[in-house]
Parts: structure tokens; sequence; C-alpha cells
């Protein structure tokens, strides 16, 4: 049990990143867009975040880390324009959109690494974050602090109803005079963002260094968190602490006697076994947004 | 002027082969400008396509076969990845799961390879069979779920990928001899190598599954074009309710279509399992031809001939990357071309927000001149 209650810095430090990135990704369902392109989009934000820190991290020790995950939401919402200019201005397929993202994330990061770096992949900076009291990662509080703006704007403001309103029924959200698009530009935009920043926390908590295939589906776990959560911020932060555990657990099991006999793939694999089949059990029930993954085409009806 | 110049558009947009070009004639420019603009010569990007298709090396010049064959090898598993996709676009179906897909099939591979008897022909016959069953298996059930509980195939084909990932490298470890990364080398009788293919190519790795993905490619076109099933598929994907009002069993034709999509994903894994190694790997992450086969299925706009020139396309890129590093060029340029081809792809979904401005600006022209 000792070594269980050991392990929850570790959870939180694994959750964190997926929890930052659900948020981004359930904001922009709940507004109508899909966004498969998350793990591009965490891979962006891991690269500028690790580049960053590493060419500035002499010149001002101490702030580095807080510009470097600047640069890594800075970069993932920017990326994240171009989903939104596909699928929001052009109605183009969002599946298709987001998996560009996903396929230019692996080939550009990398690429530049090479520029940069001149290998394939950064060079390991001398020091990521700090954890601060009980070995917990700064990490935490700003996902927590994410969490609660997320929801205050969600449930609290005219805004969140609008953009919830988006999602459902966006004919109807726009006969009362909210502008969808725009909305939905927002949405994906903030998305894009919160996928960046939750590149950068996992590359500056978890690493030394950004290289090809770091990111292995962490994206895609919060991907599977926005739906396991049914679409609610209160959800999404139990699934995606319950799957930041699985992570962990395929890590540290080999030093938790208790479990020992289970192999680390069992952990591995959890987070997605738990989300198809909670898929197929609520598939009667209409919990994700409407509208999400459908274009939303002016005048059409 | 002007009506020759519609003439040309229209003509463009008409054709889906020509846009397919225009995509990836678009992908290449931006990719050429990136090397470009980071200091590096583009002339040696193409010196190194030209090298692998053609075998010419421009820089010596010499020649080697063995070039054209690894072409055809990088090309044989994306193009069957690519047939997996456009296989469930025809039925209205994403399939991402053909990396997953493609996964069981390399995995039961490896087993079969060790767990059959060593007989001539029989035993890589065997496990390409078995291959073939497990992935399709594994699609077919993505394909259930999305029939009879209308689960988006989207979200859970991600999941089935990461499965069988995981599951592959726990089964994988059972194999006597597996260290952390490999297994111990098969039966050269589970190996699909030709002597033939390998001598005519100066020793390259090309194999039997060359032979398999041209049949895959004309058992697409035939199925598709050709069959009842075809048709059911195809009548499903353009209108569901339609195709359950004319007496097609929609449910059925789901699930087979995503069952018959996996096998195409499968033998791709099977040929990458048997054909180009001679061991079994303990995989430490995705393959990503599946993620790639997309991108050939949706340059290929998704029929047979489409699909076969667009994995020759991606394999011609896939396997210039050793000799674009040798030069200077990072390889990552050829993903960067990919990923750009997808996104331009996506974009093209604007041109019919061209049409209708234009043919209501003509509506609006027409209501002028009447006036």
């Amino acid at each position: 049990m000792n070594n269980l209650l050991g392990l929850v810095p570790s959870i939180l430090m694994m959750a964190s990143p997926i929890l930052i990135c659900a948020l981004g990704g359930m904001v922009s369902e709940r507004a109508g867009v899909v966004n498969i392109g998350l793990e591009g989009l965490m891979g962006f934000g891991a690269f500028a975040a690790a580049t960053v820190n590493v060419l500035i991290e002499a010149v001002m020790p101490g702030a580095a880390i807080w510009v470097s995950l600047l640069a890594a939401t800075v970069i993932g919402a920017l990326v994240s324009l171009i989903h939104a200019f596909a699928c929001i201005s052009l109605n183009a397929d969002q599946t298709v959109s987001g998996t560009g993202i996903n396929l230019l994330a692996n080939g550009l990061t990398v690429f530049f690494c090479q520029i940069i770096f001149h290998h394939e992949r950064t060079n390991s900076f001398r020091q990521g974050m700090q954890p601060g009291l009980g070995g917990i990662y700064p990490t935490a509080y700003i996902a927590v602090t994410l969490l609660a703006i997320v929801w205050y704007i969600l449930y609290r403001r005219p805004t969140g109803l609008r953009l919830r309103a988006c999602g459902e029924n966006p004919q109807a959200a726009a006969s009362a005079g909210i502008d969808v698009k725009r909305l939905r530009y927002w949405a994906v935009f903030s998305s894009g963002g919160f996928g960046g920043l939750a590149g950068g926390c996992l590359v500056l908590t978890q690493t030394i260094e950004y290289k090809e295939n770091m990111i292995n589906g962490a994206g895609f776990i919060a991907l599977a968190a926005v739906s396991f959560g049914r679409w609610k911020p209160k959800g999404v932060t139990g699934a995606a602490c319950l799957f930041g555990a699985a992570v962990a657990l395929a890590i540290y099991v080999v030093n938790i006697p208790a479990l020992k006999a289970l192999p680390a793939e069992f952990f591995n694999v959890l987070p997605y076994v738990i989300t198809l089949i909670t898929l197929v059990l609520f598939s009667g029930k209409d919990y994700a947004p409407s509208a999400a993954g459908q274009p939303y085409e002016k005048g059409s009806s | 002027m002007a009506s020759e110049k519609r003439g040309f558009v229209d003509a463009l947009v008409a054709s889906n082969g020509a846009m397919s070009v225009l995509v990836v004639v678009l992908g290449f420019l931006v990719g050429t400008i990136l090397v470009f603009s980071v200091g590096r010569d583009p002339a040696n990007m193409y010196r190194a396509i030209i090298q692998v298709v053609s075998g010419w090396d421009l820089i010596r010049g010499t020649w080697n076969a063995r070039y054209i064959g690894e072409w055809l090898v990088a090309s044989v598993p994306l193009t069957l990845c690519g047939l997996s996709m456009a296989f469930a676009a025809r039925a209205g179906l994403f399939n991402i799961g053909a990396e997953g897909q493609y996964i069981v099939g390399l995995t039961v591979a490896q087993f079969a390879a060790f767990v059959l008897p060593p007989i001539p022909v029989l035993h890589w016959g065997a496990a390409v069979v078995l291959g073939l069953l497990a992935a399709a298996a594994w699609g077919g059930i993505v394909g259930y779920l999305k029939a009879r509980y209308s689960v988006s195939e989207v979200v859970a084909t991600i999941m089935m990928n990461y499965i069988a990932l995981y599951a592959s490298r726990y089964a994988t470890s059972f194999i006597p001899g597996t260290n952390t990364y490999k297994t111990p080398s098969y039966p050269v009788t589970a190996q699909l190598s030709n002597s033939w293919l390998e001598s005519i190519t100066n020793g390259s790795r090309l194999n039997y599954g060359f032979f398999m993905a041209l049949a895959a490619v004309l058992l697409f076109w035939f199925v598709m074009e050709k069959t009842k099933l075809g048709f059911a598929m195809r009548a499903t994907g353009f209108n569901k309710d339609a195709a359950r009002c004319s007496g097609i069993n929609v449910e059925r034709s789901l699930t087979l279509s995503m069952a018959i999509s996996g096998a195409f994903a499968g033998l791709a894994g099977v040929i990458v399992a048997l054909g180009s190694f001679s061991y079994g790997r303990v995989l430490a992450g995705l393959d990503n031809y599946g993620f790639n086969g997309i991108a050939v299925a949706l340059v290929g706009n998704s029929t047979a001939l489409g699909t076969l020139l667009a994995g020759l396309l991606f394999g011609m890129l896939q396997s210039a990357q050793p000799l674009m590093q040798s030069r200077q060029i990072p390889k990552e340029v050829t993903y960067i071309i990919s990923g750009l081809v997808v996104v331009f792809i996506s974009l093209r979904a604007g041109i019919g927000l061209v049409i209708e401005a234009r043919a209501k600006a003509a509506v609006r022209k027409g209501a002028m001149r009447n006036e």
C-alpha cells in the first residue's frame, strides 16, 4: 500500500498532460468539431517546449520552463488553425484533416530537430521542470487551474452555453444570433493551445529531450478520456486520472510486489480497453454532442 | 479568354484523378521550398527519388537494380494498407485501424513461423492465411460494433490500434528465445523470399508478397465493381437508409467491409513480417504503414488502380529516405510531403464552396441580363 501511495506523484505527472489535452478535446467536441489531431498537436508542443528550453535555459534560468510552455501553447494553437480552417471554413472531413495534422507532426518536428540540432532528436536539456512539495510537479496545478477555468466558462458563462449550443444544434444556435463559425474557431484554437501545452508539460516532466514517437499515444488516450468521461469536466478528469494511473503503473509495476504478476502491457492496454467497453455499454444513450463531427453549413435546411 | 479559363478549372474540379495529381504536386512543391529554405539542396532530394525509381545513381553514374526492388518492397505494404482504408471508405467507414490490423497480421504470422511444421510452401502459405483471418476478425469486431451498437469506428479503431500493439508485445514475448526486441530467426520455410525476384533485382528483399499485393489489387477491383457484395457495400456507403429500404443488409455490409478491410491490412503485416525480416520483432512502436495507408487511399480516390499508383508513389518516398539522409536532406521531408498531401486533400472540400459561389454569381449575372 505504501508503494501505491508513493506512486501518487508519478500518477499526477502522467495524468496532468492527459487531462490538459483532454480538456482541449472536450471543448472542441462540445463546440461540434472532433479533433483527431490532438496527438500531433501534443507532438508539436513537446518539440517546441524542448527546443526552446534547450536554447534558452542557460540564458534565463528559472524563466526558461515557463517560456517553453508558452511556446508550446502558441505552436499548438497556431497549428490547430489549419484544422479549424479546413473543418469550419471549408466543411472538410474532420477525420481527414486531423489525420493530416498527425502525419505532419511526425515529419515537421523531427525535420526541424535535424536542422537545428543535426540529429533526429533535440539536444537534451539540463534541467526540466522541478517537482514541488511532496514531489508533485507544477503541471498538476496547471491542469487543475485549467479545469476550473474550462468548467467556469462552459457552465457559468453565456459564451459556454453558446459554445455547447453550437455542438448540439448549430442551426438553432445560429437562429438565436450566435456566430457558429466564430465560436467553433475559438474552440478549436483553444484545443490546439491545450494540446500544445500538454505536449510541453509531458516533455518537461517525463523526459529530457524530444524525439520521434515520444508522445506514443498520449493524445489518443486524451481523446479516449473525452469519450470515457462522457464529454463532461468531472468525467473527463476522472478518466484522465484513471488513465494516468494506468500509464504510471505500466512503468512502475515491476517495483510493486502485489502487482508483479501482471505484465506492463496489461496497464498499457487498460485505457483503450476501458474506453472501448464503455463506448459499447453506453451506445444507446446520447452522451456525445449531437453535432460533433458534422460540418455546419450556413442556411442549409 | 474567361470561358477558356473556366473550362480548365471545371475540368480540373470534375476529375478526381487530376485533383490527386495537383495535390501531390503541391505537396512536393511545399516540401521542396521547405528543404530549400533551410539551406539544403532540393536537387539531392530528387536525385534520391530518381535513383530509387530507375536504379541510376546520377552522381556516380552507376546502375543498380536493387533500388528498384527495394522501392517495390516498400510499396507493397503501403498499397495494401491503402486498399484497406479504401475498401472501408467505399462502404462509408473511416478505417483508422489499418495500423492495428497490420500488427495483428504481423504478430500471427510471426507465431505461425515458429509453431507450424516446416513444410516448404505450405509453411508460409498457412502463415499468410492465419494472419489474414486474424486481421479480418480484428477489423470485423469494429464493423460489428458499428453495425450493432453504432460505436464510432474512428474512436474504436484508434483504441484497437494500441490494444493490438501491446497485445502483440505481450504475445511475442512467449516465443522461446525472444529478448526485449527480437525473436530468433525464422525457419527458412516460413520466409516469403523468392530467388528469381531476388536475382533480377540484384539481391533486394523483393519477395512473393509482391505478387500477393498485385492479386489483392485485382481482387479489390473485382469485388468492388463486379460482385453483389461490392454493390451492397457501395450502396451502404452512398446512403445507408436507401440501401436498407432496397433490401440490403446494412449491418452485414458494415461488418464484412471492415473484416475485408482488415484482411488487406493484415496481409501487409504478414508480408512485412515474413518478407522483409528474417526474425520476429517485439514492436517498440507503430510502424506507421497503417496511417500512411490513409494518405495512399485518399490520393488514390479509393479505387483499385489509384491506390496502386499512390502506393508506388509513397513507396518511392519511403525507400528514398536513406539516400536522402546520406545526402544531407532530413528524411522526414517524406513524412512532411505525406502530411501535406492529406491536409491539401481535406482542403479540397473547399472547392465545393467555390462552385456554389460561382453558380450563385452566374445566376445573379443572368438575372441582371434579364432586367
